[in-house]
């Protein structure tokens, strides 16, 4: 199964929509566990990467192996976070959460008995009975990101997860999110363009050129995970923020303040 | 309460202006009965008249279930298959041009007098507007929602009854009312045409009466009306229901 000991890999993926080269050659791997952010400026092509490490894209070139193998029909393979919490307005925030083990063909009540622990170990335990429309914004998130792990997915796909939440929300999320994917354990590739998001909760950082995104510079950042409030002022952060800064100025791309 | 009052009033001042303008123009009952002969005629009519408000309104009801149990189908088919879409949509659009009154006789001769060409009717009325309804609210699932459900493997069925008809519903519900405002109007427009019960024999029998019984007609109409409103508080109840998930200010 592991030729490489990756969890997955990306070689040479490229992509054209008519004559937009969206991705170009990109290679890419990931250790098992390991959270890679990818990091460039909106509609870089970041999204359509991650359309077709999911599935929904076939790539023009290149191919994507998932713990070593080529894998043609990735729908299923990995769990895929959209840019807005996409949660279902007709279903409960357990029934939510248990959605995915619903399509597998899991019963409600089973998939429940699986959804409920995790609300309750992620802090969400009262409201496994609510209407997504009756949570904040904030709260809606952390509901969507247990669905995307609730089967318990070896690879995790999140696209700019934290879009459209305001920033003190977002700080708040960041770190529950880190306390939950370092605890859960799988692999993680996170879209940004964020610099601070990036550095607070990614193992490695890779910068991306504007369209078409191509790989620019990659950066380890040290710090253990999860990481606490304290980190985001620790040396190494402070560091790894200063580095990433002068990447994407050198990749061609102005950096927005925050 | 505040919602019902001003029309309440309106509808109270209008009938009031009827009973005074019939009392003192002294217009023949025959011709235009006031309001409160109306009741007290219909009122005592009312073991004649209830057979026949159970015979339209089983055509109102199974006429609306025929015409959703095909409407719904048919709805998933155009989604499902662009071919149906191109061909099958254009002339169910184009059928609404054809005058469905007139279709009435036509429905009897194949149906007979029985209880099939009045349901056969109502359905026809009240497919269009379920139809279009479905067709637009399984087309207006969010994508992302469903490109979600996909990456997760959802098959084509689990994307519609997950996704597409959740979604669907405020407009299948919305073209369920339209409907539901034909329904008794065309079962009665079916007996016109050939029955030996129902609210349109009645008024039909009322009307050719010697002397006419002009204040049953108006009974048997005011009767379908109300009829009609009740189907449509049933129908907004049931979408209440159908629907909890919707906060209550927009229910």
């Amino acid at each position: 199964m592991t030729g490489t000991g990756s969890a997955v890999e990306l070689r040479g993926l490229s992509k054209s929509f008519g004559q937009l080269r969206a991705v170009d050659r990109i290679d890419l791997d990931a250790a098992p566990g390991e959270l890679v952010a990818l990091i460039g400026p909106s509609g870089c092509g970041k999204s359509t990467l991650f359309d077709i490490v999911a599935g929904l894209e076939q790539p023009d070139g290149g191919e994507v192996r998932i713990d070593g193998t080529v894998v043609a029909d990735r729908l299923g393979a990995s769990a895929y976070m959209p840019q807005r919490d996409a949660l279902l307005p007709w279903r409960r925030v357990e029934d939510n959460v248990g959605l995915p083990l619903e399509l597998r063909g899991r019963r409600r009540a089973d998939a429940r008995r699986v959804a409920r622990p995790l609300l309750d170990r992620f802090g969400l335990g009262d409201f496994a009975g609510a209407w997504p429309w009756q949570l904040s914004g904030g709260m809606r998130h952390r509901v969507a990101f247990l669905r995307t792990v609730v089967a318990r997915p070896t690879l995790v796909l999140l696209d700019e997860p934290f879009g459209d939440l305001d920033g003190l929300t977002r700080r708040d999320l960041q770190e529950w999110l880190g306390t939950l994917l370092t605890d859960l354990g799988p692999t993680v590739l996170l879209v940004t363009h964020d610099i601070a998001e990036a550095v607070f909760l990614a193992d490695r950082v890779i910068v991306l050129t504007p369209r078409p995104a191509r790989v620019a510079a990659e950066l380890t950042v040290t710090l253990a995970r999860p990481r606490r409030t304290d980190d985001r002022e620790s040396p190494a952060a402070v560091c790894a923020e200063r580095d990433l800064r002068e990447a994407l100025q050198s990749a061609s791309w102005t950096v927005p303040r925050r | 309460m505040r919602r019902i009052l001003p029309p309440a009033i309106v509808l109270a001042a209008a009938v009031a202006l009827w009973e005074v303008a019939t009392a003192a123009l002294h217009v023949s009952p025959e011709i235009l009965p006031g309001p409160v002969l109306v009741v007290t005629a219909t009122a005592g009519q009312i073991g004649p008249l209830l057979p026949n408000v159970a015979t339209t309104s089983e055509e109102a009801l199974l006429g609306l279930a025929l015409a959703l149990a095909v409407a719904i189908p048919m709805a998933v088919a155009i989604d499902w298959s662009t071919t149906v879409r191109a061909s099958v949509y254009p002339l169910i659009v184009a059928s609404q041009t054809l005058p469905i009154i007139v279709l009435a006789p036509l429905v009897v001769i194949w149906f007979g007098f029985g209880l099939g060409p009045k349901i056969v009717l109502v359905a026809l009325f009240s497919f269009f507007p379920i139809a279009v309804g479905a067709v637009q609210g399984l087309a207006s699932a969010d994508v992302l929602i469903i490109d979600l459900l996909r990456t997760m493997r959802a098959s084509r069925w689990q994307l519609l009854t997950h996704v597409q008809l959740p979604s669907a519903l405020p407009q299948i519900f919305t073209g369920l009312k339209i409907s539901v405002t034909y329904a008794f109007t065309s079962a009665i427009v079916a007996e016109w045409v050939g029955a030996s019960r129902g609210l349109g024999v009645f008024m039909t029998a009322a009307a050719n009466d010697a002397p006419r019984q002009t204040d049953l007609v108006f009974g048997a109409t005011a009767v379908t009306a109300v009829l009609t409103i009740a189907l449509f508080g049933i129908v907004a109840a049931l979408q209440r229901v159908a629907m909890p998930w919707r906060p209550r200010s927009r229910a």
